[in-house]
């Protein structure tokens, strides 16, 4: 048995496509690769994958993280990243791939923050956006309402700005928002307290931040872009 | 039109607005993306019906591997967008496009619609609104893309005459290629739409509606079919393949979760039973079965292409395969290296033997034994021709809970000709003797499902000339089975009876109905198929508006010698053969499976010449000499 990591990018179209259907994707693009997936045991054997820090439907990533169980000893890494380069969607862009001890804790275990950058399909002035995220950030409390339950969104923003490009046509903004177990923020959640529509603007999440560096593993394998 | 990437930019602003984003987006894995310009044909395959439902569809995926191999020619898709989406494209002005590049489908040379059932004419209808293409081919010119419509539902093609340029009738693997061909030489020659259209009508298998027109009778029905054009064919003989083709295994892998997640085979066409109910099993005729040998090739490619782990062998009637054994063996000795495959065999025959070649395929019993005796009693079962003694479906049921399924599923069919009530209460009478056995085996754990359809009689069938059972009769029936069929672990489907009428006044209509399907769709019907879409009042009004009258077609019992609005269409099976099992019904008489004995259904000197191209046993006609007759 071996464990692998997987760092990818989600884009494009998949954004559309959900957590679970992404793990379908996994599973079948790894079979696609006949890359021999372990299986659980019991009565309905699922193969063993898992996906890191849940993504948002409508969102698309540069960081995201899988883990995959293969039972095997001999493939290397090297060998299954070019396995598995054909068998992948459109969309999906492998980063770096290491395989990682099997009691390795999962990511979900370790994450703190997520950081973001959001493309905004709304045309404000720069001045408006502005005063709003000046408002946003000096309040005390951003009280929200998700799911029926009331929480507070303002601790959850670690970090808010506007991008200032030359090219004013294109409006940016950028989060880093908590992710920890129980307390993790959502950009459409800020969006919505900015005024702004979520559903009419281009989330990315950029990047994840861990408590300390994930495991790399000894056979790192890190693709040159 | 509105470029691509203006439909792609106005796209981004309202996908996370609907439910299931993922349906509007392409983007599948073995999609086929061709530059636009490099191309001569631009041809947009449309199912209309959600891309739940129409992704998985088997025929629209073998034209698109079909068109697609062609470098001259580039296929996309588009599915019916469901509700909250179309709403959103009208608001924001997004035509109908595909899924692929983008494209308005107006800017495609060539939309072809798959009309595999009745309740998707209305959607058709839509779409082509969506796509802001005139509806009516008449409205039509050289600015817009040629519409084509083929499928199980376009054998009798006369209700959507008005809307379809060219029908294809019969199988499009090998025809699609010479519309595309015809087309070609069309354009680059600059002719008028109607050149066209008449080029395309001297192509085997091609229906062109304007080239004809129905006389009518005082009473309603037809006096004669008259030919517009000297060149038309008539009658318009239906397109067969001497030999199947190698299977499609090149199948779209969704991102997202659709009906069925799996690579689908068909191992045969065609069916020899001859039930005379059974709409497909008639206009597919004559059975031609894929070798076992390609079957396995093809599953083997299919599951490297595709990632999948469940495949459906498909055919109307798997036990008459002739390899059946050969093929289940097979399977379960060679294709050991996928271990959680999970092979479906549906249409089963009721007999023991079913359960040993599903065991074979090491498939889950979790989901239940389907059975289809369609009839309970030994008169109905003559009448229909589909003659299974209840001992003998008994016998199976029983070894079904025996070899450890806990779930039996039965299908019937209630509504045919001449049934009573004691017909139905047969019915309860089986389902209820079938639960005992269950318990009797494996106590409370004993399921029985029991669906029960109602019968629509079928153009190019035997029953074509019968009326339907009244619809408060049908609700009798049903309030019958209900009262009888409940407790726990069993459960009861039926069909509603206005949703029956309808498929019933669609599937014998004449080109008048176009008018009211027009009338329907502009007063909202859609998604017929949908039990809470469905709108029964939509349609009531538009016969009245039409001034047409629903039981003229659904519960008038025609004469013998009627002439009816499909009568032009050939499916190669003769009318005066469909007469004869009719009267045979009448009686009482059964038909044997014509496998073993010719029975003169008319397919073999329709399609002789054929038959010699392609020699060899998968024609599963017998050689005949001198058929029987009567």
């Amino acid at each position: 048995m071996k464990r692998i990591r997987i760092h990818y990018s989600k884009l494009e179209h998949l954004r559309y496509t959900s957590h679970l259907d992404v793990q379908k994707i996994w599973e079948r693009s790894l079979r696609r690769a006949r890359l021999p997936l372990a299986y659980s045991q019991g009565f309905h054997p699922q193969p063993r994958l898992n996906q890191a820090c849940p993504l948002p439907l409508g969102v698309t990533s540069r960081d995201e993280i899988i883990d995959v169980w293969l039972d095997c000893d001999i493939l290397s890494v090297a060998k299954v990243l070019d396995m598995l380069q054909k068998a992948l969607p459109d969309g999906i862009q492998i980063h770096q791939i290491n395989e990682i001890p099997l009691n390795e804790p999962s990511p979900d275990n370790l994450v703190v923050a997520a950081e973001y950058e959001i493309t905004l399909l709304e045309n404000l002035p720069l001045s408006e956006l502005e005063r709003r995220v000046t408002e946003l950030v000096s309040a005390q409390s951003i009280i929200r309402t998700r799911r029926e339950k009331q929480y507070d969104l303002r601790p959850l923003i670690e970090e808010i700005s506007l991008s200032k490009e030359p090219n004013q046509s294109v409006q940016k903004l950028r989060l880093r928002l908590s992710a920890r177990p129980g307390a993790t923020g959502r950009a459409d959640e800020v969006l919505s307290a900015l005024g702004l529509d979520a559903t009419s603007a281009c989330i990315e999440r950029t990047r994840l931040i861990f408590q300390e560096s994930l495991s790399l593993g000894q056979k790192t394998l890190q693709r040159k872009d | 039109m509105l470029p691509a990437n203006e439909i792609q930019t106005r796209l981004e602003r309202v996908l996370l607005k609907v439910q299931k984003p993922g349906r509007y987006v392409g983007g599948e894995y073995n999609q086929i993306i061709k530059p636009w310009e490099s191309v001569r044909t631009r041809v947009a395959l449309v199912f209309p019906d959600i891309y739940d439902l129409g992704l998985p569809n088997l025929g629209l995926a073998i034209l698109y591997n079909e068109l697609n191999q062609r470098p001259d020619v580039l296929a996309e898709r588009a599915y019916a967008p469901w509700l909250d989406m179309e709403t959103m494209m009208r608001q924001h002005g997004i035509p109908l496009y595909s899924l692929e590049s983008k494209h308005a489908l107006a800017d495609f040379d060539i939309v072809g619609f798959s009309l595999p059932y009745e309740n998707l004419y209305t959607n058709t209808l839509n779409l082509l609104d969506l796509a802001n293409i005139p509806l009516f081919s008449s409205e039509r010119n050289e600015t817009h893309p040629l519409i084509i419509a083929g499928g199980h539902a376009t054998y009798n093609p006369e209700p959507m005459a008005d809307f379809i340029d060219v029908f294809v009738i019969g199988e499009g693997e090998e025809v699609i290629h010479e519309i595309v061909d015809t087309y070609q030489s069309w354009k680059s020659n600059g002719g008028a739409r109607a050149d066209l259209l008449i080029a395309l009508s001297q192509l085997d298998g091609l229906y062109v509606p304007t080239l004809y027109e129905p006389e009518y009778k005082e009473d309603g029905t037809i006096a004669r079919i008259k030919k517009l054009n000297d060149t038309a064919p008539l009658p318009v003989r239906k397109r067969i393949l001497g030999r199947l083709p190698e299977p499609t295994w090149r199948f779209l892998v969704p991102n997202i979760d659709v009906v069925h997640n799996r690579v689908a085979i068909e191992i045969m066409r065609g069916c020899t039973r001859g039930c005379r109910f059974c709409h497909a099993g008639i206009i597919t005729r004559p059975v031609r079965e894929r070798p076992p040998e390609q079957i396995i090739n093809t599953i083997r490619k299919a599951l490297e292409y595709t990632g999948y782990e469940e495949v459906a062998l498909l055919s109307l009637s798997s036990s008459d395969y002739s390899h059946i054994l050969e093929l289940v063996n097979r399977i379960s000795k060679e294709l050991t290296d996928y271990p959680n495959l999970s092979i479906s065999l549906p249409s089963l025959r009721i007999e023991t033997v079913s359960l040993d070649i599903l065991e074979k395929l090491r498939g889950s019993k979790s989901g239940g034994f389907t059975l289809a005796p369609e009839a309970a009693t030994d008169r109905m079962r003559n009448i229909i021709n589909k003659p299974i003694s209840t001992e003998q479906l008994l016998e199976t049921t029983d070894a079904i809970y025996r070899r450890g399924w806990t779930t039996v599923k039965l299908y019937f069919m209630i509504g045919h000709p001449s049934e009573t009530l004691e017909d139905v209460m047969a019915i309860a009478d089986v389902c209820k003797t079938v639960l005992a056995q269950g318990r009797k085996i494996m106590g409370r754990r004993a399921a029985l499902h029991v669906g029960i359809s109602t019968f629509v009689p079928k153009a190019h069938t035997p029953f074509q000339w019968t009326a339907c059972d009244n619809p408060e009769v049908i609700e009798s029936k049903q309030r019958l089975l209900k009262r009888e069929l409940k407790g726990p672990n069993l459960k009861l489907n039926w069909t509603d009876p206005q949703e029956t009428l309808m498929e019933a006044w669609l599937s014998r209509g004449d080109r008048r109905m176009g008018r009211v399907v027009f009338e329907a769709w502009k007063r909202g019907a859609k998604f017929d198929a949908w039990h809470d879409q469905f709108n029964f009042d939509a349609w009531q009004e538009a016969f009245q508006s039409c001034g047409l009258d629903q039981n003229f077609y659904t519960h008038r019992l025609r004469t013998l010698d009627e002439i009816f609005p499909w009568d032009h269409i050939s499916i190669g099976v003769r009318k005066s053969y469909l007469l004869q099992e009719y009267q045979r019904s009448q009686r009482s008489l059964l038909r044997e499976d014509c496998r073993n004995q010719c029975y003169a259904c008319g397919i073999l000197p329709e399609f002789n010449q054929l038959r010699r191209l392609y020699p060899g046993d998968h024609w599963k006609c017998p050689e005949v000499t001198s058929p029987i007759s009567g």
